[in-house]
């Protein structure tokens, strides 16, 4: 399991991997949105929660149809699937490397980005540690559409449809602990259940990642 | 070692193979023959277990089984003992000396993947089933895009190293390997093309 984690965090960060191009492209996207709403600190610092998290959704999306596609392309996922590691590990490995290159560039930077939005001085903890809980979730769940997608051509966009929508309780929750870590109020109930969300995840979707591998293989 | 009683294999849903039967002892080899698409791709996938049968039964040690197809399922941005060295740590053993010898893969060692021939990858492919220690082996054209010296190199360690250690392989190819084993021709257990089991019609 070991080695499938080190073999996939040293292919994203050698050429052509891709590290680093979700967090480009949350730098931008956060960037964008000062200049299409207008400098106004006030508006900027009440919307920076919902943009940060939508911004980390987005980021996380796009390097999720590699997760499965190029080891099935070379055929390395099907030999991994009659290797003894079983197929259910081997998904959770996948997230994992997934969030390890995205979520927690992501997760880190995001306090950066708060600065430009002007985002809540009290706020900057809660977004920490809501993106820390959170972005595992986005991970696993979309390593599970990645499962469902792989051997599709142009597999990608289908991908997005299927995954956003399954990102939505994150993003409520995750967006809602930082606003009321903003507004001074207990996000504690907000974090509890995005922490609900990623446990169940992490406890369910390898099975189900697993199987719809099983499937996609024959 | 490897028995194969009754063996119908389905390709897209289709059934290609009816009541495939065969046994290959400790030590032996198979070679499966059969003009192109008369099933031997869909047999190997479904001995090693990536797609199920439709019926019929494949008896082999559990956790023994491993599979080698057209695609190598090389990276192209690690290195040849990179490539490797990740399948035997998948496989929990260490890389077994002189592997890169064996498979003429020496003086490529630093090489990354993407960099190899065709030839070059197929045998670095090939030379995966000898760090992965498993017995029975389904080999889906081992051959292809080898040279006659690497083809004679592939057999000799199939037959001194795999198969003298007690191993099993069933290989599907269209050329003579040099391999002193039997053969089994497949188009006789083509499946009736009248056969029904793959249609939807026992829902409706």
């Amino acid at each position: 399991m070991i080695a499938l984690l080190l073999r996939d965090l040293r292919l994203a960060v050698r050429a052509g991997g891709g590290f680093g191009l979700g967090l480009a492209f949350f730098l931008i996207v956060v960037v964008l949105v000062p200049f299409g709403v207008g400098p106004e600190t006030n508006l900027l610092s009440r919307i920076a929660p919902g943009i940060l998290w939508v911004a980390s959704l987005l980021a996380a999306l796009l390097s999720l149809d590699r997760i499965f596609a190029l080891d099935y392309e070379d055929g390395s996922l099907a030999l991994l699937a009659t290797s003894p590691l079983p197929l259910e590990g081997a998904a959770m490995i996948k997230a994992l490397a997934h969030w390890i290159t995205t979520g927690l560039p992501l997760t880190l930077a995001a306090p950066a980005l708060g600065f430009l939005l002007s985002l809540a001085p009290e706020a900057y903890a809660y977004l920490l540690i809501s993106l820390l809980i959170g972005t595992p979730a986005l991970s696993m769940i979309g390593t599970f559409g990645a499962a469902l997608t792989v051997g599709l051509r142009r597999g990608g966009l289908l991908l997005s449809l299927l995954v956003l929508p399954l990102y939505v309780p994150t993003l409520i929750f995750g967006a809602e602990a930082v606003r009321r870590g903003a507004d001074g109020l207990d996000p504690m109930g907000a974090l509890m259940l995005m922490a609900g969300i990623t446990a169940g995840s992490f406890g369910l979707l390898p099975f189900a990642t697993a199987a719809v591998l099983r499937i996609n293989l024959r | 070692m490897l028995k194969v009683q009754n063996l119908t294999c389905a390709r897209g849903g289709v059934p290609v193979l009816s009541n495939v039967s065969f046994a290959v002892e400790s030590g032996k080899a198979l070679i499966l023959r059969g003009p192109n698409g008369v099933g031997k791709t869909t047999l190997l996938r479904t001995l090693a277990g990536l797609q199920p049968a439709i019926g019929g039964e494949v008896t082999f040690p559990e956790d023994e089984g491993a599979y080698a197809s057209h695609a190598d399922g090389i990276k192209t941005a690690l290195t040849v003992t990179e490539n490797l060295k990740f399948w035997a740590d998948v496989h929990g053993g260490p890389l077994p000396d002189g592997i890169l010898e064996t498979f003429d893969l020496a003086d490529l060692r630093d090489r990354l993947g993407g960099t190899l021939s065709a030839g070059q990858k197929r045998r670095l492919g090939l030379a995966r089933l000898g760090v992965i220690g498993r017995k029975v082996l389904f080999l889906d054209e081992p051959t292809v895009s080898l040279d006659g010296f690497s083809v004679k190199r592939f057999s000799d360690w199939l037959q001194d190293i795999h198969l003298s250690a007690g191993g099993v392989a069933v290989i599907a190819t269209h050329i003579d390997m040099g391999l002193a084993a039997p053969e089994l021709d497949l188009t006789p257990f083509k499946a009736a093309d009248d056969t029904t089991g793959g249609s939807d019609e026992a829902f409706l």
